[in-house]
């Protein structure tokens, strides 16, 4: 293929047929250098963001929406000062993250309060951590406020305390029902680490745009990036009907 | 068994229970009836603190449950509970459904609990369905498994909150035959029903809620033949054609 590769970029580019042509710029893109090993050296930086954004988005999320839905929910007539005061603070955190692209809080996060980090891949992740907290929690919230009150009250009926009623009754039913809900976002948090390019973490597309700025051709390495996002999205719908085929075991009839 | 003493309780501004005093002996069947919003499933509600009393004391077998210091969780235990809607939980089976509680409170083990489950449900028909979700029943059975299930427990006195109003009604016999087998087992007994039928042939003693008070007590016998008070004499007009 490399012999192939010096016969065809002897002839001028205006004697090439179409195919030829093809076959050059791909080769440019992939193959050259070895530089498909670059995608790859993206693609595990994007498999490490995500995950590490994963784990503060649902860490973050878990603690905000139990906070919301508790306060929301609480007696009428009770007043707990600590409860309102965190309440308020989580309503503003997810106000002003709902509330801002995305792009522009990893450019604050990356230039302003991290100015002075290397680290960019990590900035990168918390703050597409940060910002998956705020969906994820309003996610989480949903699922609780969906569920009938009457499951938690049967449980609490048996004496079960309310972190018993919560782990082995409420949770397991909202967390079926948010789980489309969650796939989703977790999609839309993969896709979302191509942005971390913008503050120089060094992903997928960082290293496509890298390719294409010694090669002046755009086309292929930023397909290739697409179809790689794409295979993974792909891959992972996959897994989400498998488990919620399984979740779905007691709705049979 | 329970003690009540000047139980009110108000959501916002409305004051739904206006002072409700009221005793429930041990092996006693106590039926509440009376019109839609008298307070009625409050008032049942308040005796295993499901609804906060705004104020008043609950007293059950001597503790005062509505004391903050006292752990309600244990005092529900004793306390079984029946829903209209049943509220079994959809994502477990009718044994998981029966044994989660016994497990987690009473720590039984699997097996244990299993068994009780099993022989409860054999009591109640059912026995062939303890593998299935509650998804899979008719409205009659889940009532039925919701029973069983508060009785696992081994409860001391059960609470009935209008256990037959969501079935249809060739369903609501079922109900009610098991609630009577359970009656005459000696079971302490709560029921808020429509049902006059079962108050009057279960019924050791009627409590008429209207407007947040209990306006009349009387025997089953007398409260049906001869109401004391005007508003007993009008409901049951119109609930007795």
């Amino acid at each position: 293929m490399e012999q192939l590769y010096e016969t065809l970029s002897a002839i001028p580019v205006a004697d090439q047929t179409f195919w030829q042509n093809f076959f050059l710029k791909f080769y440019r893109a992939w193959f050259y250098q070895d530089r498909w090993l670059s995608y790859f050296e993206g693609l595990l930086t994007t498999i490490e963001v995500t995950a590490a954004a994963l784990a503060i988005g649902v860490a973050l999320g878990v603690v905000v929406a139990i906070v919301r839905t508790a306060y929301d929910q609480r007696r009428p007539g009770t007043h707990n000062p600590l409860l309102a005061f965190v309440n308020f603070i989580f309503k503003i955190y997810v106000t002003v993250i709902r509330g801002t692209p995305m792009m522009v809080q990893l450019m604050i996060m990356g230039f302003v309060i991290f100015a002075s980090s290397r680290e960019y891949t990590l900035v990168g992740a918390l703050t597409l951590g940060i910002n998956s907290g705020a969906y994820v929690s309003e996610i989480i919230r949903g699922g609780l406020m969906s569920l009938d009150p009457g499951q938690a009250e049967a449980g609490r009926s048996l004496g079960l305390s309310y972190i018993q009623t919560m782990w082995h009754i409420v949770i397991p039913q909202a967390f079926k029902a948010i789980l489309p809900a969650l796939g989703n976002e977790f999609i839309v948090l993969l896709k979302d680490t191509s942005l971390i390019s913008v503050i120089s973490g060094k992903e997928m597309v960082y290293y496509a745009r890298a390719i294409v700025s010694r090669t002046y051709e755009a086309m292929f390495p930023y397909i290739i990036t697409a179809v790689m996002y794409l295979i993974m999205v792909m891959g992972f719908s996959y897994l989400q009907s498998i488990l919620e085929r399984r979740l779905r075991a007691s709705d049979r009839r | 068994m329970i003690d009540v003493k000047g139980l009110t309780k108000a959501f916002g501004d409305n004051l739904v229970l206006k002072g409700i005093d009221e005793h429930i002996y041990p092996g006693e069947k106590v039926v509440v009836i009376g019109p839609s919003g008298g307070g009625k499933s409050t008032f049942l509600r308040c005796l295993n603190l499901l609804e906060t009393p705004t104020s008043g004391a609950i007293t059950f077998k001597g503790t005062d449950i509505t004391d903050p210091k006292s752990d309600i969780n244990k005092h529900r235990q004793k306390m079984g509970m029946v829903f209209q809607h049943f509220n079994l939980f959809p994502h477990m089976t009718i044994l998981r459904n029966m044994t989660l509680a016994p497990m987690k409170l009473l720590h039984k083990s699997k097996s244990e609990a299993e068994e009780k489950a099993i022989q409860l449900l054999e009591r109640v028909g059912l026995a062939d369905r303890a593998g299935s979700y509650p998804s899979q029943l008719s409205g009659g059975q889940k009532q039925r498994v919701a029973i069983v299930r508060a009785l696992c427990m081994e409860p001391e006195v059960m609470l009935f909150d209008e256990p037959t109003s969501a079935l249809d009604p060739e369903m609501v016999g079922e109900v009610l035959d098991v609630m009577k087998s359970l009656a005459n087992d000696g079971m302490t007994m709560v029921v808020v029903t429509h049902e006059m039928g079962f108050a009057k042939e279960v019924g050791d003693r009627i409590l008429f809620m209207d407007g947040g008070v209990i306006a009349e007590r009387n025997t089953p016998e007398a409260f049906f033949d001869h109401p004391q008070t005007e508003r007993a004499q009008n409901f049951l007009a119109k609930v007795l054609m």
